[in-house]
């Protein structure tokens, strides 16, 4: 399959990016990895007429592991993810998840920030970042602006993101010690995305659960915080019971998608059944 | 100045060899490698990122080949399974175990699979067979049912 035609610039910053992009919004796609626009393209579900490409852009690049708060740029692939050592030390959910994404040719090329961004309903990492309650850091031509993960998913496909910006890093605040994290999802048997996945980080303090929350992809049109299940759990102890109710009002608050895979019913019985199976995790 | 039709000067050092092509920003590496270089060792079996014949080295990192842009290669080095043993010279070693053990039948993933399995030994140079099949979880066999597949690479691993 053959993409149709379009031009293409690497861009060597942020700024030149946006200034790129400013020029013709509606025309222009930034690229990274391209493991999810390369396959559009192919396709011919899009067809811009200018790749940005801004893999070269070293301010977008590399993890940081600070005192108060980890900075991961948007440029780093799945396989940097699995393989940083100081990020698995602090947040060992970033190994756990990104060994459940694709397969390691395309985690060598896939990029956080770019699964982010593209929004699949069904995409790992939006789950995990609301769930570690990161920040999202946006370009734009005016300056710079953070959103919170949960606030940065609106529909399927569809950010917070305008037209002319960039998302240039993910921030995540160091964990409290001793907190505990979980990733686990149904794995589409084909494309190997979430049919539904959840991300959970809770801290168990004098036998009950404090800060426990909770990230939802795969169920609906975007990932999502799991609220109800979280607020039904704090305070409470982890037990068999309080998961097993938590898990239940989650999945019966919840509109489910329904697609040629899974029904919206199925969905909901999959979103109970991986939130108790995840918080039976970080009870254990 | 966007221009579509424009073609792209991309130099990138192919199995030791520099080269430097005139490419549309639309062509696709493994056009390239196959097309314009006459590297055809290289496959396309499903086109989609999803069955790893394509599978060449950038940088040292296995990739699909079918989902990069040759513009995007531009300044890269890349191996492709010429690169892995030259003509008239004796096999890398990861394809004389897939020979000894029987490790394909109609051989069209074998290409694919070995640039894998050579990134797979240099991440987990004593990997367990879950790391094996994990590890090669992006090439897809219709011929082997993977056993074969997965004891070439243990031979390896015994070995040292």
């Amino acid at each position: 399959m053959i993409p149709a035609a379009f031009d293409y610039i690497r861009a060597g910053s942020i700024a030149e990016a946006i200034d790129l992009l400013q020029r013709d919004p509606d025309g222009s796609k930034l690229v990274a990895g391209g493991h999810t626009l390369i396959p559009t393209l192919k396709l011919r579900l899009a067809s811009p007429a200018l790749l940005v490409d801004i893999r070269g852009i070293a301010e977008m690049k590399g993890i940081a592991v600070n005192e108060d708060s980890i900075r991961i740029g948007a440029l780093t692939t799945h396989a940097e993810l699995l393989a940083s050592e100081p990020l698995h030390k602090a947040l060992p959910i970033f190994r756990q998840a990104a060994n459940l994404i694709a397969d390691p040719q395309v985690r060598n090329r896939g990029t956080i920030g770019g699964s982010l961004a593209n929004a699949d309903s069904a995409a790992d990492w939006p789950a995990v970042v609301i769930a570690l309650k990161a920040e999202l850091e946006i370009a734009s031509a005016t300056g710079s602006r953070r959103v919170a993960a949960r606030d940065f998913f609106v529909d399927i496909f569809s950010t917070t993101l305008g037209p002319s910006e960039v998302l240039a890093a993910i921030h995540i605040p160091c964990p409290a010690a001793g907190t505990r994290f979980t990733y686990r999802k149904i794995r589409h048997p084909a494309s190997g995305y979430a049919v539904v996945g959840i991300a959970a980080a809770v801290r168990i303090n004098a036998g009950v659960a404090a800060n426990l929350s909770i990230g939802i992809t795969g169920a609906a049109s975007h990932a999502f915080p799991g609220d109800i299940a979280a607020e039904f759990l704090a305070g409470k102890p982890l037990s068999q019971g309080n998961i097993e109710e938590a898990a239940r009002l989650q999945s019966a608050a919840t509109e489910c998608l329904s697609d040629r895979y899974a029904s919206a019913e199925y969905r909901a019985s999959l979103l109970g059944t991986e939130t108790r199976r995840a918080l039976l995790a970080l009870a254990a | 100045m966007i221009e579509a039709e424009k073609r792209h000067a991309v130099t990138i050092e192919i199995n030791g060899s520099r080269r430097t092509l005139e490419v549309e920003a639309r062509k696709l590496l493994v056009h390239l490698i196959r097309d314009d270089l006459g590297l055809t060792g290289t496959h396309i079996g499903c086109d989609t990122s999803q069955c790893g014949a394509c599978t060449v080295e950038i940088d040292g990192e296995a990739t699909k080949s079918c989902t990069v842009l040759a513009v995007m290669a531009d300044g890269a080095s890349i191996t492709t399974i010429e690169g892995v043993s030259p003509a008239g010279s004796s096999l890398d070693p990861v394809q004389a175990a897939f020979h000894e053990h029987h490790a394909l039948q109609c051989g069209f993933c074998t290409a694919g699979m070995i640039m894998s399995v050579r990134q797979l030994l240099r991440q987990h140079p004593d990997p367990s067979e879950d790391d094996i099949r994990h590890g090669i979880a992006g090439n897809i066999c219709r011929c082997t049912g993977y056993h074969n597949i997965v004891r070439a690479i243990e031979s390896l691993v015994a070995k040292g």
